[in-house]
């Protein structure tokens, strides 16, 4: 009798927990990156969840030979914890795994620094880290 | 009464100089106490104790964070600065009277090691693991300290 009823109230939690909640901090956040990367790129219009999900998934030249991309320590489920190159669990990076994902704008500007420079060789444009955040805001 | 201060003044005195003990059972005490070494260092590894090392492996080490043991791991200068202070100041040779000799012996004057696993104690103490076991997907480094000594974290490195 009260089956359905359960029933309903898992499909909403599941639902909800499946969908990343919103932050002021992190919609800041992307609205100073997306008036940045329409300086950098007059054409640029929105970001974009697909290009952010290729870019995190490939593999990339021109960076550090130990660290090809970002699946080598986020994994290739942002959902599910990564580990550094000695070890060491890393939070995962899904907005909906971790909801403090992309809310401090030092903590985000420390580590995509680093992190463009170990896998790319460089640092990340604008609309790069925003698509990267899109996407991992997406799931 | 006069117990007491004795006892508070030598707690002073522990806390101030980071002693470490050497002991036949493990090392104990040999934990990072600077909070913001603590933070930036255990990113992404357990927080080496800096009486691990000699000063001018740290030095050296502090100074090219850009190329970090194969990755980036920048900061800003004056975290760096303040970070290498007291990596140095509590480095094994920081006071050659005290604590560290073991960690000093066969260390050439003119080598300037940047691995602890590559220090003849640290050999000496895992001479019996094999290297497959280092390198197997649980532990993955022999930097990773903390899958073999649980209590690495809390500054006790116990023989397994």
């Amino acid at each position: 009798m009260f089956q359905p009823k359960i029933l309903f109230t898992a499909a909403v939690l599941f639902a909800v927990a499946g969908t990343a909640q919103a932050d002021p901090r992190r919609d800041a956040i992307l609205a100073d990156l997306a008036a940045k990367a329409k300086i950098e790129n007059s054409a640029f219009n929105a970001f974009d969840a697909k290009a952010g999900n290729a870019f995190f998934m490939a593999n990339h030249t021109g960076g550090k030979p130990d660290t090809p991309s970002c699946t080598t320590c986020h994994t290739k489920d942002p959902r599910a914890s990564g580990q550094t190159r000695v070890g060491k669990a890393i939070k995962p990076m899904a907005v909906s795994a971790n909801p403090d994902r992309f809310t401090d704008q030092a903590t985000i500007e420390k580590w995509f620094t680093r992190n463009c420079n170990s896998v790319l060789g460089r640092d990340c444009t604008a609309e790069e880290r925003g698509n990267i955040i899109t996407y991992l805001s997406s799931l | 009464m006069k117990h007491f201060k004795a006892l508070a003044l030598s707690g002073a005195l522990l806390a101030a100089t980071s002693t470490i003990l050497w002991a036949e059972g493990g090392v104990s005490g040999a934990i990072v106490k600077d909070p913001t070494v603590q933070k930036e260092c255990s990113a992404c590894h357990l927080a080496f104790p800096a009486q691990f090392l000699p000063q001018r492996s740290w030095q050296a080490i502090m100074s090219d964070l850009p190329n970090h043991f194969g990755e980036d791991a920048s900061l800003p200068a004056e975290t760096v600065a303040t970070i290498q202070d007291y990596l140095v100041a509590n480095a094994a040779d920081a006071n050659p009277a005290r604590a560290g000799k073991g960690v000093m012996r066969g260390i050439k004057d003119t080598d300037t090691p940047l691995r602890i696993t590559e220090l003849p104690w640290w050999k000496r103490a895992h001479g019996e693991v094999s290297p497959k076991r280092f390198t197997s997907d649980k532990i993955k480094s022999a930097s990773n300290c903390a899958a073999c000594h649980a209590g690495a974290a809390k500054g006790y490195f116990e023989d397994d």
